[in-house]
Formats: structure tokens, sequence, C-alpha cells
């Protein structure tokens, strides 16, 4: 009786820990945005980070309970009842979930600091503050959420805030240009994602998770006719609506152009959202989803290619670029599709893994770039940096650190996801994934390349800055989140026993038998120190040691050649430099196509028809009806009295003629 | 033989009326002052004592049927509540244009005499159960109306007003009596009750049926004059403007609930089972109304014109009311239709004087408030008056939560229930039209800028408060209707 008391006291107490890690965060962003006015600017901080602190630290113990083995599945407000549907406000909190609340809330928090020091002079801080507070609730209310309508409205809401921070400097063009390209390749996958949800609402009549995976199985022959022609496994078109969705969220090919341009932000908001938090909601929900992606092949398929060619020939484009932001973004496009590739090799383990370890390694390579931007005065171009080891130490290092871990170099953590990606792909049976295999193991090389040719342009070599504006080493509220953060760039790797290889996730993850590679490796996992051994005798290790010396070469030693190998490959050169043209496509193709149809619309349908004829032409035919009924009005009384006396007739005609008789 | 004595104190509301006017003609022979004071506030007094007769008879009787004067007059509650309603509209509106009169030099004892002469002659139309009692009731009120409109007789407007009026008006009198002696000649009797049993019975005989219906043609065309509706409307736009704008605004209000109470007089309570009949020729008026009233509204740049366009809009809305409690010789609705024609008469009388008031309110000396530039920019020169304008011309145009929109929602849902669809289609349509020259009125106050020859606004307290109030009830019968419409209702199953 006790223990059933203490244990009943212990999940009203957790209840309310769950409130409280997405809460604090909304009410440190109402505080900042209402009443920043009054708070101040060090009041507007203190308050939202506080808050963060707050839910970064309940975060903690959710996980530390979640470890224990306690999931909590339930609502706790039900918004609306319709008919048979019920449409909640509700929490999963499993592995899976706390997981990812820690790893947005500390990587938040370490911005939210950084932020400090990066916004100090700018004329918006509490207004940033703010923000980034609102974002931090919408990605824990999307990562908490319980059932797709909350997934949705946190999948919304953390786009809304990402509108608002890309075109943040509202004053700029270029970022008015970014945040709306930004809402508007975003709103192409919400549509799939928002068709998935519908589909799955009209065909299992529930919008819960649970309830939904417990009938997946059931579905799994079910068909239905898209356009009348041929039958389409369901599920298959719920996968692939949803995945869309990630597509758009997580930037993945071909919705992947607005991730370079939302660069156009703040750095601190390009580090949290566009490479920690927010891209990362599409892997996310699609790890959630694994009892409904596992029963589809094709659409595991179509994640598998779509991830391969964003992680390939995003990769690419870095090699060509000298915007030390933009290098960077195309490396987070890159390594969102190694994850999407492990979802679509049913590595769910491995995606989250690397997922995380990116998280950390991410976030500090764009930190420490925007330490750079400040220390040289705003100044973004890797060709006017150079040298800069020696002015700025702390950056340095720590960016270093953070580039060993995305290049993939043991015992970082980069190498570690990285190379579980590698080998579940290996293994994979999926449709298309000798492709997948081909072009993640080649992209291991182009990220070598691409992250130590930024150290080596960047911090090596002449310096090519003003030399009248030397830079200077940033404040300790800039370099302490970058060595906070670099610590888990190393060592949260070798966590891989635990998370990937051991029973971590549980039930949070489904896998079919027929897919299961990660089991299947953690069978011949023994240990993490024979794993290193391990790593360092395969290809991976060795290609990004070919990828480190490459730059090196090119960058350090014979700094003349890469413009040479430029001229040399032309018109390929060009096109990898222009991104493949899909900014000009699309923005002849749906920006043209779009504004022509508008035009037309507006000026033809809305100007001439609804304008013109409906609303003015009625409004002129009364008006000109009115004028003609006015000029009976003579005031003749012999015409008025004769209006009376014709009057009378007319009804007594009707009367006495016309009316129908009953 | 003896005759008993008829039941008198059933008619306390016209007995005291009567005594209280004659005796007011008296004591303003003997009235000194320019304002006239002492003769407004007994006017004033007369009002309140009518009202007290008014509600001692409704709670005397308890809301029986009663009939006295040998069956000449009738005391039922719709009769009594209209009576309390046609009296707080004299007084409104006496209220209201006090100082605009005084101003003109209007304000005079004749004046004061004929108002309360008009409302005596309302109150008797109320209570007819005889064609003749409701003839006297109409001549009394049209009299005093002619003579109200010819007021300001050095006014060469005023006096053309007044004389098409009273041509018109004679006219129109002699068709409804022509229309009397057809109903006396087919069924032998002038009272409404013995006519109503005569027509039932009637009802086979084709030819007598055609002589009545040939009747009811004549007392429809009366009918019609007297409300304003499409074609027998043409003295409205000129008498509205003709007259002084406080005259308007008794012209304007009172009168249409006598209007409406002769009406159910004569077609509910005498011709109803002729309603297959007269609903068609009703339904005729009600759409030539609606389209006529509100078309031309738009074309006017007088206020005053404006609203009589408007009220003649507004009574072919009323209609709609009394032309759908019969259908196919089933008056199951019967009750909801016409208590809905009483609802939207009684909230456009309110709304009415609301919006006449106005214009009063905001003349001033040697300033007449009747053209639409008038208003502009009046949000700017004072906001109150504003809004309760704004109040008044959304109830005029049925926006929502005005009382304006639940009377227009009753009304469409009776016609509705009757099946007619078309029509309920027809008259959302116009009042779609109609909302325009509303919001125009709330446009050119919001949002144009103040003519520079504006006058600042000189109106008394006394008057603001009550038009506020006036406003203000039009948004709380709007927002908590059942009040009025269970009174109406049960004013309506009286009958």
């Amino acid at each position: 009786m006790a223990g059933a008391l203490a244990w009943i006291d212990k999940m009203i107490a957790m209840k309310t820990l769950y409130l409280l890690v997405p809460l604090a965060p909304l009410a440190g962003a109402l505080a900042a945005g209402l009443a920043g006015r009054a708070l101040g600017r060090a009041g507007a901080h203190r308050v939202t980070i506080l808050s963060v602190l707050v839910s970064f630290l309940a975060s903690c113990v959710v996980l530390a309970d979640v470890l224990q083995g306690n999931v909590f599945n339930g609502g706790v407000y039900t918004w609306l009842t319709s008919g048979e549907t019920r449409l909640e406000i509700g929490f999963l909190v499993d592995r899976l979930s706390a997981l990812m609340m820690v790893v947005v809330t500390f990587v938040s928090l370490m911005v939210h600091v950084y932020t400090i020091g990066y916004m100090a002079e700018d004329p918006g801080y509490q207004r940033f503050f703010a923000y980034i507070s609102l974002f931090t609730f919408s990605m824990l209310m999307l990562v908490m959420s319980n059932n797709f309508l909350q997934l949705f409205f946190g999948w919304e809401a953390v786009g809304v805030v990402s509108y608002f921070l890309i075109g943040f400097w509202y004053t700029r063009p270029s970022a008015i240009f970014a945040s709306l390209k930004a809402f508007l390749v975003n709103r192409v996958g919400d549509f799939g994602f928002v068709l998935g949800i519908a589909l799955i609402l009209t065909h299992f009549g529930t919008l819960d998770y649970a309830a939904v995976f417990a009938q997946a199985p059931a579905a799994a022959g079910k068909t239905v006719e898209l356009f009348g022609g041929a039958p389409w496994l369901l599920l298959s078109v719920i996968c692939i609506c949803l995945f869309v969705g990630a597509m758009g969220k997580s930037a993945q090919f071909p919705l992947h152009v607005w991730l370079p341009d939302s660069m156009e932000g703040p750095t601190p908001i390009s580090a949290l959202i566009h490479a920690a938090t927010m891209v990362t909601a599409g892997i996310f929900m699609v790890a959630r989803m694994s009892p409904l992606f596992e029963l589809s092949p094709s659409a595991l398929s179509v994640v598998l290619v779509i991830g391969a060619i964003t992680a390939i020939f995003m990769g690419l484009v870095a090699l060509t670029q000298f915007d030390i932001k933009r290098v960077i973004a195309y490396s987070t496009l890159s390594q969102l599709g190694y994850m999407t590739v492990a979802l679509g090799a049913s590595a769910y383990s491995a995606a989250i893994f690397h997922l995380m370890t990116h998280a950390f390694f991410k976030a500090v390579l764009f930190l420490a770039a925007g330490s750079v931007i400040i220390g040289l005065h705003h100044e973004q171009d890797m060709r006017r940096m150079g040298g800069l080891k020696k002015y700025m130490p702390w950056t340095y290092w720590t960016l270093l650190i953070g580039a060993i871990a995305s290049a993939g170099i043991p015992p970082f953590a980069g190498f570690f996801s990285k190379d579980a990606i590698i080998e579940a792909v290996k293994l994979s049976q999926t449709p298309g994934a000798g492709f997948a295999y081909l072009a993640v193991l080649s992209c291991v090389f182009v990220t070598a390349a691409y992250t130590f040719r930024l150290v080596f342009m960047a911090f090596h070599g002449e310096p090519r800055f003003d030399a009248a504006h030397p830079p200077h080493e940033s404040p300790a509220v800039v370099t302490v989140p970058l060595v906070l953060l670099a610590i888990p760039s190393v060592a949260s790797g070798w966590l891989i026993g635990r998370v990937v290889f051991g029973d971590y996730f549980g039930s949070a993850i489904a896998v079919a038998p027929a897919h299961a590679n990660i089991a299947h490796m953690s069978g011949e996992y023994h240990g993490l120190w024979s794993y290193l051994l391990h790593g360092v005798s395969a290809p991976p290790f060795w290609l990004a040691l070919a990828g480190i010396g490459t730059a090196y070469y090119l960058y350090r030693v014979r700094t003349d050649l890469p413009k040479r190998i430029a001229i040399a490959l032309g018109p390929l050169y060009a096109l990898i430099e222009r991104k493949y043209g899909f900014d000009e496509l699309y923005q002849w193709l749906f920006a043209g196509g779009a504004r022509l149809l508008g035009a037309g619309l507006w000026k033809g349908g809305d100007e001439r028809t609804i304008d013109g004829i409906l609303v003015n032409g009625s409004a002129r035919l009364v008006g000109w009806s009115s004028g003609v009924v006015r000029l009976f009005q003579t005031g003749y009384i012999y015409q008025y009295a004769f209006a009376m006396i014709f009057g009378v007739l007319l009804i007594m005609t009707w009367f006495l003629f016309l009316a129908p008789r009953a | 033989m003896t005759t008993p004595l008829p039941d008198f104190a059933l008619a306390l509301p016209e007995i005291v009326l009567l005594a209280g006017a004659c005796a007011l003609l008296i004591f303003d022979l003997f009235a000194r002052g320019e304002r006239r004071e002492g003769s407004v506030r007994f006017a004033g007094l007369v009002l309140l004592a009518t009202a007290a007769a008014t509600l001692f008879v409704l709670l005397g009787t308890g809301g029986a049927l009663a009939y006295t004067f040998n069956g000449l007059y009738v005391a039922d509650v719709m009769a009594l509540l209209l009576k309390l309603g046609a009296t707080l509209a004299v007084a409104l509106a006496l209220a209201y244009s006090r100082r605009y009169l005084h101003d003109r030099g209007l304000l005079k004892g004749e004046l004061l005499a004929l108002l309360l002469f008009a409302l005596l002659g309302m109150m008797v139309m109320m209570s007819a159960n005889s064609l003749l009692t409701l003839y006297l009731g109409l001549e009394l009120l049209s009299l005093c109306l002619y003579s109200l409109v010819a007021l300001n007789r050095d006014s060469p407007v005023s006096t053309e007003a007044a004389m098409k009026y009273f041509v018109l008006g004679a006219l129109a009198s002699g068709l409804l009596l022509y229309g009397m002696s057809m109903i006396y000649g087919a069924t032998g009797t002038l009272t409404i009750t013995e006519v109503a049993r005569q027509v039932a019975n009637l009802q086979a005989n084709s030819a007598q049926h055609g002589f009545l219906v040939f009747g009811v043609v004549f007392l429809i065309a009366g009918l019609a004059f007297k409300l304003g509706v499409v074609p027998f409307h043409m003295w409205i736009p000129d008498v509205y403007q003709g007259a002084p704008t406080a005259v308007t605004l008794v012209i304007g209000t009172a009168p249409k609930l006598a209007a409406f109470a002769m009406a159910v007089r004569l077609l509910v309570n005498g011709l109803l089972d002729l309603a297959a009949d007269w609903q068609q020729m009703l339904v005729i008026l009600s759409v030539l109304s609606m389209a006529i009233g509100n078309i031309t509204a738009i074309a006017q740049t007088n206020v005053k014109r404006m609203l009589a366009y408007s009220t003649i809009a507004h009574m072919g809305f009323m209609l709609l009311g009394l032309l759908s409690g019969v259908v196919g010789g089933n008056w199951l609705n019967a009750a909801e239709a016409y208590a809905a024609a009483m609802f939207y008469t009684v909230v456009y009388v309110l709304m009415s004087l609301g919006a006449f008031g106005m214009l009063v309110h905001l003349s001033g000396k040697g300033f007449e408030c009747e053209r639409l530039e008038d208003l502009k920019g009046l949000n700017r020169r004072s906001p109150w008056q504003a809004f309760i304008m704004l109040l008044l011309m959304f109830s005029l145009a049925g926006v929502p939560p005005t009382a304006g929109f639940y009377a227009k929602l009753s009304v469409l849902s009776a016609t509705v229930a009757a099946g007619q669809i078309w029509l309920a289609v027809v008259a959302v349509l116009l009042s779609l039209v109609g909302a325009f020259y509303y919001l125009r009125v709330v446009k050119l106050m919001y949002f144009d800028d103040p003519a520079e020859t504006a006058p600042a606004l000189e109106g008394e307290r006394d008057a603001r408060v009550l038009l506020s109030a006036n406003g203000l009830a039009l948004l709380v019968i709007g927002i908590v209707p059942q009040p009025l419409m269970g009174l109406c209702f049960v004013a309506i199953k009286s009958l």
C-alpha cells in the first residue's frame, strides 16, 4: 500500500517535471518578449537562461528516470473532442524523447549563453532571447508529443520561429528573401506532412502514436487508389507523405535549398536551429515513426536514396564555397543526409546517435565560426581570413576539435556515429543500399576535405585580413560555451556501446527482423577498444585521413592548385559551385511561375472579373438602377397619386386574373 | 329598455390622454415664458399618466381579451403593449427634440396638443374592433400629422410636403373607405370579429369571395399607404425630408406601431380566412418595397431622405413576417410569424427614434444636420455620439449582435418556416444592398475628415443620455432578445 502511494506520488512529481520542461522556456520567452523593455537587456537574458537551465536540469532528471526503465505515455489536457476523435496535448516520454530533450536543452542553453556575447551590440537583444526560448519550447513540444497533432503543432511552431529568426535583421533584403524562401520551401514539405497525418486520421481514426502503431501491422496489406490508377500500399503512401515533411524540415534533396540561405540569420541561430536541433526534427520524426516505416520497404528505399543523394552532392558543394557559414551549412546538409541514409537502412539508433554527436560538433563549428565572424568585425569570406590561429587560440582549438569530430577521426564523436552508419548501410538489403554505401563512403573523404579546407584557409597560412583591424579573441561568454560543447564533441561517441549496440532504445524504436542490421552489428561489438582498432583498419578512416591530407596539400602546400583544378574542371566545377542550379531553377520555375500565375489571377481574375464585373459591376448596376428609380420620384403630386392608383390596379389585376386559384 | 353602460375602465388610457390633451390646450393659454417649460412638463405628465393608465388596465385585465362600447373597442395585450410603446416613443421624441424645436420657435402649445392628439389617434387604432373605430383613429392621427408637418408654415418645403401628404393621405383614406364599404357589403357588418365570422362562413360562395377580395385590395392599398410600402410610398421621402426633423422623428416612429396594429386588426383579426389572398398581395408589396427602398436609398445625399427610403425597405421586410403566418390554410406557425413581425416593428421604431433623434441632437441653432457630409468625421468631433450612431447604423443594417440582426433573423426564419425560401433569399440580398448605405454613414463618421464648416455640438445632456440609452438598448436587445420577443409572442397570442 505504502509502495503504491509512493509510486503515485512519484508519478505526479514526474508529470509536473514533464510539464516544467517545455513550459519553463515558454515562460521565459513570454517574459522576454512581452516585458523585454521593462526587464532590460540583462534581465531578458537572465530570465531566459534561467528558464532554459531549469528545463535542462529537469530533462536530465527525466533522462535518469527513463534510464530506470520508466516510460510515460499519457494526455495532460484534452483540447477538444469531435465525434470519435479526441485532440489532446500529451507526452510520450521514453528513451528516445528523453535523449532528444537533453540534447535540445543542452545545446539551447549553450547558445543562450553564447548569444550574450554575440548579440551584445544588437538593438533587438530581448526579442532575440524571446525567440530562441520560444524555439526551445516548440522543439520540446515536438519531441515530447504523444500524438500527431501536437507533433504538427511543434513542427509548425519551430518553423515559424525559424522564419522569424532567419529574418531577424528584417531591414536586410537578403534576410527577408531568405526567411521567405525557408518558409515557402517548408510549406511544400509541410503539405506532404499534413497529408500524411490526414491519411492516418482517415484510416486509423486516431492521432495517438500508440494507437496508430498498434493498428499499423493490421493495415500492412491495405491499399489505396490514388488518381484512380494502380493501387498503392497505404502505409507506403503515408510514410512517403510524412517523409516529404521530413525532407522540408531536415533540408533533404530536393527541398534543401532553404538551408544555406538561412545563414542570413544571426550565427547562434544557425548553430541552434539550422544545425543542431530543428533540422533534425525530420530525422527524429522518422525514427519515432519507425513502426510505420518498417512496414513499408518502398518508403525506406526512398528515404535511403534521398539521404544518399543529399549526403554526397551537398558535401561536394561545400568544397567550392568561400563563405565560412555556408561551408558549414552545406556540411550540415551532408551530415543530415547521413542520418537519413541511416534511417533508410533501418539503423534508427545510429541515426539518432549521429544526430546527437552532430548536434554537439556542429554547434561547436558554428559557434566557433561565429566567434571568428565577431573577431573579424563581421567578415565571413574565408579568402580574407588566414593565420587566425595565433589571434584566437580558444576559438581555434575548439573549432579544430569540432573539425576532427566532423571528419570522423577516432576517438572523436563523429567517427563512431558515422562508422556505425556506414557499416549498417553496407549490411542493408534495402533497394538502393549499394548506391548509398558508395555515396556515404566517398562522402567521408569529401567531409574531411571540406572541413580541413576551412581550418587551413581560416586559421593557417598568411593573414589576408585588414591589418589595420587585427582580430581579437572573443569574450568568455563566447568561449566557455565553445569549450563546454567541445567536450561532448569528443566524448559523446564513447556511448556507442550503450546507445547503438546496447538495448538503449528498447521499445521506442521498432526494427523489422529483416532489417536488423544494427542487431547484427551489435553481435560483433566487443567493447570500445576493439571497435576503435577495427575502425582504424577500415577504409573510412583512411579515406578521412586522405581527405585531410588533400586539404593540407591544396591549401597549405600548393595553394595555386585549387584555382587550376577549378579551371581544369570547367563546367563541372561551375555546376557544383552554382549548387547544381537548383536555386535558379526554383527561382525561375516556381517563384516565376507562381508570380506569373498570381499576376494572371490578380489582373484577370481579381481586378477584371471579381472586382470589375462582380463587385464593382453589381455596385454599378445598383447605382445605375438607383439613379433610374430616383427619376420616378419627380415631386409632382399627380404622379404620386397616379402611382398609387396604378398600384391598386396592379394588385387587382393580379388578383382577379393572374393569381393561381387555390 | 335601458342600455347598460359600457365598461369605461377598459378605455382608461384614451380617456386620460383625451382629458390631458384638452387640459393642456387650456393650460397653455395661460402659460408664460418663451421656453414653454410648463407646457412641456405638463405634456410629459400627461404622457406619464397615460402610460400608467395603460399599465393599470394591463394589470387589471391580466391580459384577458375584453370588448367594450358594444364591441367597437377591444382591449387585449397587443393593444396595450403597443400603446405603451407608442407613448414611450412620443415621449422620447419630445425629449430629443425640445431644444431643436425651441431654437426654431416651433415649441408651442399647438405642437404639444397635436402630438397628444396624434397619440390618441394611434391608441384608438390599436384598440379598434370596428372598421369605423379604426377609420376614426386613423383620421385623427393623420390630421394631426398633416398639421405637424406644416407647423413651420413659413418654410416652403414644409408646406409643400404637408400639402402632398394631405392630398395623398386623403386619396388613401378614400381607397380605405371604399374597401371597408365593400367588406360591409359582403358581410353586412362593421365589427371586425363579426366580419371574421362571416368570412369564415362565406368561403364556399365564390361570387361573394371575389367581392371580398376586391375590397381587400382597397383595404391593403390604404394600409400600405400608412405603412409606406411601394407603390404607396411616394409621400414618404418628400414628407420626411420636408418636415422639420423633429416632426420627422414623430412621423417615422410611433405611427408605425399604429400601422402595424391596423394591419393586424384588419388582416389577422378580420380576414384571416382570406390569408391565401392577401398574403400574395403582401408578397408583391414586400419585394417591391425592399428593392426600391434599398436601391434608391443609395443615391441619396440627404440623410433624412435616405432614412425615408430605409423606412420603406424596413416596412417591406416587416411584411415578410405578416405574410408568412398561414401556409395552405394551416396557421401553426402564425403566432411565431406575427410575433416576429411585431418584434421587427418595435425594434425598427427604436432604431428610427435613435437615428432621427441623433440628427435632431446634432443639429444646432441655424444648422440642420441632414446631409451626409454633415456627418463627416463625427468621430473626431464627438466620439461618443459617433459610437451611438454606429450602433444605430449597424442595427439598421442588421449586423450582429445588434437588435436589428435578431429582428431580421426572426422574420427570415418565419419566412423560411413558411417555405418561402426564395423570398428569404431576395430579402437577404436586398438587405446586403441596404448595408451599403448604412455602412457608408459609418465610414463617413470614422474615416473622413470633418468638414471645416461643421459647428460645435450643442446638444443638451438629458437628450444625450436618453439617446445613449436608446442606442445601447439595441445592443442589449440584440444580445438578450428573449424578453422582448416573449412579450411580442404573448401579445400575438392574446388576439
